[in-house]
């Protein structure tokens, strides 16, 4: 094995030991730092590799919650060998049909009618009483995953939760390597860099987009399913505009198109969340209250100074001649240079 | 549906419209002369509107809160292109989107702090507050043909501007060459700053305009935000032309939505799906013409 | 010959609201034959070229591939069906390796590109047709540096390696030459050269020596509609074409 996949088992490993040690706390945000990585990883597929500019991404997401709370019966736990695919599907097959309209837009408009879809989806849970409207709905009893009268694990223990997460993280992540180095991946990256040369070379660019928009769908629905394990209540938030402007933020914090940036923009994302919530007060006023202003203005100054995210910033301290090739919008981090 | 109630939807449906279009018209000529892409547009309406809440209570008359509000509105404007926007010129697409995103937040909280958190109101203007008998049972509130009436005005000189001013002319052909319109010698960083104070004005102005007859709430400016993403997706991005058609269908179309009854195969879909039409039209267009009814093919 | 033309247009025309950029050409091109359309600037041979790689729709006429009917495909079809062209201006994938660049072109063709689980590095037959098409048009040296790295006539050499490695049968070449020196220029010759008697070649170029030294029929523009077609000796000679182009009465030495 290659000297940074041993870095990135260690890392799993480490990681993996967490429960053992710490909090109830710690662990449980822990867990909630490695959901939102997933879902995370899920957007840079579209952001950082396909190109794509997707603002409601969280559509997705809550989809999948709401795909788990509406399969449970009332009083009684679903099955986590069938909710799990049930969610997914659901995540999948909802960003197969919004992708079917908003794959055909390029650049302002894509960003724009992904918000809108997105938003849509919103006002229907929000608005309607299909799923308890602007309250949500509480998953009465978490899945079980009794196969045969065997529990190999059970959801109600927060570190079985965290485990699970984990694997899920790891699993995604290979699952998105492995993606991104075959045909497909490489086709994705050529819509990107060039879409008209890739037409012209006779690729259908229309269907590769739409499935890179399913697949991140897909994984960002099992982030989705996750959370409503973890918290066991689902509401519109997790459909809405400000999620899906979180996760862009944490993709371009952490470095879009390196997969593991923003899995680490995730973790700075949700510690300075955390941090902010807790401002004391000052001059009569409770700064955690208004914490949002503080993580607008941090928006604002780090879309100005920081475009490559935590990564870029690395990569350019050590490798300076890779900043010429970042210019150029992408540095695939895949090795195009091949070998 | 009796012909009254037709009527007064109408005038609604034509109000609602007309005001969308002063929002989406301040959008999209931002977007199509300067090439940005403004998601704090929306929280302008908002602050228009407690503007016009909190002028109008400090100065005792709404119409003398009006022309100062516009003035504050569009000296905010000048100052946040000066600070921050015009950093986005070169800038991609999508960090436009996180940074105006991110005024929006910094706006939120600073409404919150300024004004609280509490639903405001502004009465409508004694001048203004009769309404007009359209049959013998039924009447019409002036305040809302008003402001029917200064829309179109304000789109009258929109359009006016545009078409017979020479700094129409330099917006024109700026929104088409830019880097031609610099190379005339053109103080294009001067036109910006008035192009987007301009069309943050007119977000403004909209809810001040509307203050007296909608509930002056936080957050009110996203969802007009994304209606107003929705008629440049369906009008085009650019066109005043398209943005007004789309404000106008658009405003029927929600207005109508929530008022008819329309069921489908037992399942009531009218009034209930009401806030889900918008998104339904903009499918169709997307499917039909994917760059808008006037936009430009990429 | 009775066999039909690779690809032929038929009265092909293209308005642009009341400009007509193309009128009524009718070309053909054979396997086994470099076809050049030279004329001036604004003659509408890049309106042309557009249309031929399905870029642009004709407003009037037909294009014909092997006699079967192709008007107003996509060039998604058009490229699937042998068709490969390249661009006056560089139109590659700057930050790829220049293999990677023929790679992508050649899983176009050779690979399913919906396959998500095997390496695409593994594919023994893309990777031999990118280095095939690489070695024709004489950059094997370069092949694991990016292109933006690459000077222009090297970028050039991809442009045109990326069509080769598709195994185009109809080959649409747009001023391919272009910004090229002479020693580069001499190359690319060289190669059309070789690829003339496997492909049906449609050359659009400036470079008057070049044309001559490798078309077999030549095809003049002059403001969107044929002047005269024929072969190299036949339009040196031509008095129409030397004044219509080179503005000259005296014949030319090339």
């Amino acid at each position: 094995m290659s000297r940074s996949a041993v870095a990135l088992v260690a890392c799993i490993v480490a990681l993996a030991l967490v429960p053992l040690f710490a909090e109830k706390f710690y662990v449980q945000f822990f867990a909630k730092i490695i959901i939102m990585a997933i879902l995370a990883m899920s957007l840079d597929l579209l952001l950082g590799y396909a190109g794509l500019v997707s603002f409601g991404h969280a559509a997705f997401y809550g989809a999948a919650g709401y795909a788990l709370a509406l399969a449970t019966p009332q009083f009684q736990a679903a099955s986590f060998w069938t909710s799990l695919p049930l969610a997914v599907a659901a995540s999948a097959l909802l960003a197969l049909a919004i992708g079917f309209f908003v794959v055909r837009t390029r650049g302002i408009y894509f960003i724009m009618v992904t918000l809108a879809f997105a938003q849509m989806l919103f006002f229907l849970f929000y608005d309607t009483k299909i799923a308890g409207g602007n309250d949500g709905i509480y998953i009465d009893a978490r899945p079980v995953a009794d196969i045969a009268g065997w529990r190999p694990f059970s959801l109600d223990d927060y570190r079985h939760v965290y485990w699970l997460a984990l694997a899920f993280l790891a699993a995604v992540y290979v699952l998105l390597r492995t993606v991104l180095r075959s045909p497909f991946g490489r086709a994705i990256a050529g819509i990107r860099v060039n879409e008209q040369r890739m037409i012209s070379l006779g690729y259908a660019t229309f269907r590769y987009k739409l499935a890179c928009f399913v697949l991140s769908g897909a994984i960002a629905g099992i982030a989705g399913y996750l959370a409503a394990v973890q918290f066991g209540v689902v509401n519109p938030e997790t459909l809405g505009w400000h999620l899906s402007a979180a996760v862009m933020m944490m993709v371009i914090l952490g470095g879009m198109g390196t997969l593991l940036g923003p899995v680490l923009g995730a973790a700075a994302w949700m510690l300075l969340e955390l941090g902010l919530q807790g401002l004391p007060d000052a001059g009569g006023v409770n700064l955690g209250k208004h914490w949002q202003l503080f993580m607008g203005l941090f928006i604002v100054v780090a879309t100005l100074v920081l475009p490559h995210g935590i990564v870029g910033l690395a990569r350019s301290l050590r490798r300076p001649a890779e900043r010429s090739l970042d210019k150029l919008g992408t540095n695939d981090g895949l090795g195009t240079n091949d070998g | 549906m009796d012909l009254h109630t037709f009527l007064i939807q109408l005038l609604n449906g034509v109000q609602y419209g007309l005001l969308l279009f002063l929002v989406a018209s301040g959008l999209t000529l931002v977007f199509g002369i300067m090439g940005i892409i403004n998601v704090a547009h929306g929280s302008f309406y908002m602050i228009g509107a407690y503007l016009a809440w909190s002028l109008t209570a400090r100065l005792g008359s709404f119409w003398i809160a009006v022309p100062a509000a516009i003035v504050v509105a569009a000296a905010v404007g000048v100052l946040l292109e000066w600070l921050v926007i015009r950093r986005l010129y070169d800038r991609d697409h999508l960090y436009q989107v996180l940074l105006t995103y991110g005024l929006i937040l910094v706006f939120e909280e600073m409404r919150s702090l300024l004004w609280g958190d509490d639903v405001r109101g502004v009465p409508v203007p004694a001048s203004l507050g009769s309404s007009i008998p359209l049959t013998e049972t039924l009447s019409y509130p002036v305040y809302r043909l008003f402001i029917s009436g200064v829309c179109l005005a304000v789109a009258l000189l929109i359009v006016w501007v545009i078409q017979k001013t020479r700094l129409g002319m330099i917006i024109r052909a700026g929104s088409v060459d830019r880097q031609m319109v610099q190379a005339l010698g053109i103080d294009v960083h001067a036109l910006y700053r008035v192009v987007f104070a301009a069309g943050i004005t007119l977000a403004a102005f909209a809810g001040m305009v509307s203050a007296p007859v909608s509930a002056i709430a936080p957050g009110m400016g996203n969802p007009v935000l994304i209606v107003c993403f929705v008629i440049i997706v369906i009008g085009g991005m650019g066109s005043v032309k398209g943005a007004m058609l789309a404000s106008l269908l658009i405003g029927l179309v929600d207005t109508f939505g929530k008022v008819v009854h329309v069921e489908i195969g037992g399942l009531h879909v009218l009034p209930e799906l009401s806030s889900m039409t918008v998104y339904l039209l903009m499918a169709v267009v997307l499917l039909w013409r994917p760059e808008g009814i006037f936009g430009r093919r990429a | 010959m009775a066999e039909r033309p690779a690809l032929a247009t038929r009265a092909l025309t293209r308005h642009f609201g009341g400009l007509t950029a193309v009128r009524d050409v009718s070309i053909e091109c054979r396997t086994g034959a470099v076809h050049a359309v030279i004329g001036p600037n604004g003659a509408g041979k890049s309106t042309l070229i557009n249309m031929l790689s399905g870029e642009l729709a004709p407003s009037a006429g037909a294009i014909e591939i092997d006699g079967a009917d192709v008007t107003g495909l996509p060039p998604q079809r058009l490229s699937r069906l042998g068709v490969g062209r390249s661009y006056q201006k560089t139109n590659v994938f700057l930050p790829f390796t220049a293999i990677e660049n023929c790679r992508i072109a050649a899983q176009a063709r050779l690979a399913g590109s919906m396959r998500f689980v095997r390496p695409a590095l593994a594919n023994r037959a893309v990777n031999e047709a990118a280095e095939r098409a690489l070695a024709a048009a004489g950059l094997e040296t370069r092949a694991q540096t990016p292109v933006a790295a690459l000077s222009h006539g090297e970028q050039r050499q991809v442009e045109i390696a990326m069509v080769l490695a598709t195994s185009p049968r109809v080959l649409l070449l747009d001023e391919p030459l272009a910004g090229m020196g002479a020693e580069e220029s001499a190359r690319i010759v060289a190669l059309l050269r070789r690829l003339a008697p496997d492909h049906a070649v449609l050359l659009v170029e400036h470079d008057m020596d070049a044309v001559f030294a490798v078309a077999h029929r030549l095809t003049v523009m002059v403001n969107g509609a044929v002047l005269e077609s024929g072969s190299p000796e036949a339009i040196r000679a031509s008095r129409a074409v030397r004044e219509a182009y080179l503005g000259v009465a005296e014949p030319v030495h090339g």
